[in-house]
């Protein structure tokens, strides 16, 4: 018998292959492969003067070596622009190798191959480059000054200013009964995923083919980019994601400098070719996140209501706008969480800085927006004296108010709709969960014994599942069991699980009997990519469209079998049978092979589908007008707009009044990510997204130098949580389900690292009695804070 | 390359030989001169653990190990970590049954770190099953269901059935 597996914790089937180390991850593949490895620019801003690599020539087992003069044609220009917007007036993107100039340390200048990595790196530390070192532009200030400019054609370095707004912010904070004015700023972070990038290049010189593995969350789109970059026909260029040691954003940038380069080296050189990131690289040569700068004006009344919202926050896009300016537009609409804010202004510029290029890690721009927000509403608790959840819930959208429009575009080009949520029934969960009515009590006691404890709170809401879309292949063997192929790409999101629960469920077989692939453009061609919490609302409403029609294909032809009313047909365990009669019946496997009229028999089962052995008219075609062999479809869904997940989290801490060190005791969260299909996975994914939002808070930052250097460049600095950082977590869920999608589905990848900055601000600030504005905070900031509000210089 | 050293080594108790430079890292032989790619390699300094491997049933980091440093030794790798039939290993089969993985990259550290832990302190407490694990990075899991795993493992190994 089959049971119903939507909805259940299910182990997930790709774990035993990963947990007995036969993962097949990048460096796993072509272990003959040519190695490549980059001499990148030590400067931050530097004029390439001149190029020597008579050094390296005679190291053993040197097979090449490439600057920006031996590249030509699309090769030659800058990387794509990958998402254009009207305000983003002045995009720029790097060149495969730099040209003349650097605008960042880690930029790639030369690109060595020999015959494995150590003799490339032998070969790359011969190579002698003459810069013309220039003043780098390093920070938002610095960038605002503009006094330097990072790209001499990019006046004030400002890639894009935008505006957005709905009602009239400045009259309404005019002639609102309290007015408040506040500055924040989020420093740099990062994916920092444990694998790196990479890529592994094969060239099939004699069918002029291409394939490419790749470290990559967009398999199409590398292969959409390496054919317009290389010059061959999308057909013959071939992209895999194997397995992905996680993405979380970083791994959506397409196509990287080592991808278009390596394809094109095992073009040149007819061989294949493999480059493996390194950690350092990693660090100064993939790409960043989340440093902003924000200016709040707020106007409300006695009650903490909202009138006026005017945002301006400047946004730090690094060297480089591959991505566009994706970012800062979701910070700017996604600010505003589960509230209303009465009339809203935001405006913000994104600005060039000499430092690694900001694309979105995950959250996207999202952490740094709910920080701002949750400030503000503990700003106006805190100025009238009122209950944080209290100001919250008053200016919460209420579900009688669903679907609520903003008035703003999303980052998808849609206009901002919330399509379905229940935020006051999250808030009364939270608030049990963590006990937020008897703190007061905890906090008083606590103080009494010399300890400093705080509570904090934060509300988030989370737009999902953009388009444009996604498509979903169903295919039922012969043998019965099921194949299922969707174009975006896995970095442990369990889809092999998770997609086989959708296809399993409505086709009526066992879970074990079907096979997920993902990110393989030999199985699925069309497909966006694995980004903004969308995988299981667009593949999933996709392979469950695909796998609908593939079980109305089995039910007509077992119908016509067992001589039934396919309506009156269920398929139970893999077996179709007439409702209520299980003798009458037929397995999909035999379903499978009548599908597929035959003119040849391979064994018994096939000889059934032969045509002396099947009965049939003899006036009709085998296959039908309109219909085709094999139980197999194809599916698409594109939804007319993103749809609208959202959580609140609570967090106590405890701050030591001598060291200022900053302990976690407790953190709960409540989230909705509408109708949960392995509930099991989204439980992890909020798990590691709240430890990200932890490291945001109070470990993770990039430390650069005046000088554009990145001080932490190494897992030794850059404070990545360990499991003593990280708390327990406790949860509670709600089910909303979207109205936009037929499965109900929102997404859930990033929602626990949203409020991750927001809700540890307010907890600190709770406990130390003073407000926290900067993120992340450590101890000597703490301590540094501390100092000053004795001082009487901040509030 | 002529040049190199001869290391003789017992690998997932099977004998290997190999003829490697002297600065072959031991991640390196274990991962492309033998084929064994579970052994994963995350910041090629020490740092993540994703790299552990058991050499005379103690956990390092073969990111920072030469091949011709572990001649004579014994060293288990992830692979080495399952049951002689191939089926999962009882650490394994807690990180399975407690979904202590997600892309599964720093996985096989965690494995071999938690197989000597375990070997060493059979009845772990939750805070010391988290201490056992504060090596190692993951930058999935949120380390939750790894804690979890240790438990678990701990428990497998004793023959209990949860």
């Amino acid at each position: 018998m089959s049971t119903r597996t939507m909805g259940e914790p299910v182990a997930r089937r790709e774990d035993p292959r990963l947990l007995s180390g036969q993962g097949r991850f990048l460096d796993d593949l072509g272990h003959g492969a040519l190695a490549v490895a980059f001499v990148r620019s030590p400067h931050a801003h530097a004029k390439v003067v001149d190029i020597d690599v008579t050094g390296a020539l005679d190291v053993d087992g040197l097979v090449a070596i490439y600057t920006y003069d031996d590249l030509a044609g699309p090769l030659a220009e800058p990387l794509p622009l990958l998402i254009p917007h009207p305000t983003l007036t002045h995009s720029r993107t790097p060149y495969a190798l730099a040209r003349d100039e650097v605008n960042h340390v880690g930029e790639a200048v030369v690109m060595v191959v020999a015959a494995d990595r150590y003799l490339a790196e032998d070969a790359c530390d011969r190579i002698r480059v003459d810069y013309d070192v220039l003043p780098p532009v390093v920070g938002i200030e610095a960038a605002r000054a503009a006094s330097r400019l990072v790209h001499d054609d990019v006046p004030g370095n400002i890639a894009a200013t935008m505006v957005q707004e709905n009602g009239d912010a400045a009259a309404a904070i005019g002639v609102a009964p309290h007015v408040l004015e506040l500055d924040f700023a989020i420093e740099r972070s990062a994916s920092t995923p444990l694998e790196g990038r990479g890529v592994y290049a094969r060239w099939d010189a004699a069918d002029a083919s291409l394939r490419v593995y790749s470290s990559t969350q967009a398999s199409t789109g590398v292969r959409a980019a390496l054919a317009a970059k290389l010059g061959l026909p999308p057909n013959r260029v071939e992209v895999v994601a194997p397995d992905v040691g996680g993405g979380f954003g970083v791994k959506i940038v397409h196509p990287w400098p080592e991808e278009v380069l390596v394809s094109w080296a095992a073009i040149t050189l007819d061989r294949e070719v493999k480059w493996v990131e390194d950690r350092r690289e990693h660090f100064i040569a993939s790409a960043h996140e989340r440093g902003q700068a924000h200016r709040v004006r707020v106007g409300f009344d006695d009650d903490g209501r909202l009138h006026g919202l005017e945002v301006t926050f400047w946004h730090d896009n690094g060297a480089y706008t591959p991505y566009g300016i994706v970012v800062p537009i979701v910070t700017a609409t996604q600010l505003l969480g589960p509230y209303k804010p009465g009339g809203y202004r935001v405006e913000f510029q994104s600005l060039y800085t000499n430092t690694v290029q900001v694309t979105p890690y995950r959250g996207a721009g999202r952490p740094q927006g709910c920080f701002v927000m949750e400030r503000v509403m503990d700003a106006i608790a805190a100025e009238m004296g009122l209950d944080r959840a209290d100001v919250r819930e008053r200016n919460f959208i209420r579900p009688d108010e669903m679907p609520y429009d903003h008035g703003l575009i999303f980052q998808d080009g849609r206009p901002l709709i919330y399509d379905s949520g229940d935020y006051p029934a999250g808030l009364q969960k939270l608030k049990k969960l963590v006990g937020w009515d008897e703190f007061d009590s905890y906090r008083a006691q606590a103080r009494a014994e010399g300890r400093r404890v705080g509570i904090g709170i934060a509300c988030y809401v989370e737009g999902t599942g953009v388009g444009p879309y996604e498509g979903g292949w169903v295919k039922i063997e012969t043998d019965g069991s099921v194949l299922v192929a969707t174009g975006l790409t896995t970095q442990g999101q369990g889809h092999q699980t998770a997609f086989a629960q959708v296809a399993a469920d409505i086709l009526g077989v066992p879970l074990e009997r079907v096979t997920v692939i993902t990110g393989d453009t030999r199985r699925f061609g069309y497909a966006v990519g694995t980004f903004a919490s969308r995988a299981m609302v667009m593949s999933g409403n996709a392979i469950a469209a695909a796998a609908r029609t593939v079980r109305e294909k089995a039910l007509r032809i077992a119908g016509e079998s067992l001589e039934a009313d396919p309506r009156d047909l269920e398929i139970v365990g893999g077996v179709v049978q007439v409702r209520g009669v299980p003798t009458a019946s037929i397995p999909l496997s035999t379903v499978a092979v009548l599908s597929n009229p035959l003119r040849y028999a391979f064994d018994a089962e096939s000889a059934r589908a032969t045509q002396f052995a099947m009965p049939a008219d003899p006036d009709k075609p085998p296959v039908a007008d309109g219909d085709s062999p094999g139980l197999e479809a194809t599916g698409f869904y594109s939804p007319p707009r993103a749809t609208f997940a959202n959580g609140m989290h609570a967090a106590v801490v405890e701050t030591d009044p001598e060291t200022a060190e900053i302990r976690i005791l407790r953190y709960c969260v409540v989230h909705d990510c509408g109708t949960l299909v392995n509930p099991r996975i989204v439980e992890g994914q909020v798990h590691g997204g709240v430890a990200q939002g932890v490291g945001g808070a109070l470990y993770e930052r990039m430390a650069y130098d005046s000088d554009g250097q990145l001080l932490n460049a190494s897992f030794m600095d850059f404070l990545m949580p360990y499991s003593t950082e990280v708390p327990t977590i406790e949860t509670d869920h709600l089910e909303t389900p979207s109205p936009l999608n037929p499965l109900g589905i929102k997404g859930a990848g990033e929602a626990g690292v949203i409020p991750g900055m927001a809700v540890l601000a307010s907890a600190i600030s709770d406990a130390e009695g003073f407000t926290v504005t900067r993120m992340p905070i450590s101890p000597s900031e703490l301590f540094r804070l501390r100092r000053s509000h004795e001082e009487g210089t901040i509030g | 390359m002529t040049e190199g050293h001869q290391v003789a080594l017992t690998v997932n108790g099977i004998p290997r030989a190999a003829h490697v430079p002297a600065r072959r890292l031991l991640s390196d032989f274990l991962r492309h001169d033998l084929g064994l790619t579970g052994t994963h390699v995350g910041c090629e300094h020490g740092v993540c653990g994703a790299c552990t491997v058991l050499v005379d049933g103690r956990p390092v980091r073969s990111c920072l190990l030469f091949a011709v440093s572990v001649d004579g030794a014994s060293v288990t790798t992830v692979e080495g970590c399952c049951e002689p039939d191939g089926s999962l290993g009882p650490v394994q089969q807690a990180f399975w049954d407690c979904h202590g993985l997600q892309c599964g990259f720093c996985t096989p550290g965690f494995v071999t770190t938690i197989t000597a832990y375990l070997d060493e302190n059979p009845e772990p407490t939750e805070d010391e099953a988290r201490e056992a694990i504060a090596g190692n990075l993951c930058r999935c899991t949120g380390y939750q269901n790894i804690v979890a795993s240790v438990l678990r493992a701990a428990d497998l190994r004793r023959g209990v059935r949860a």
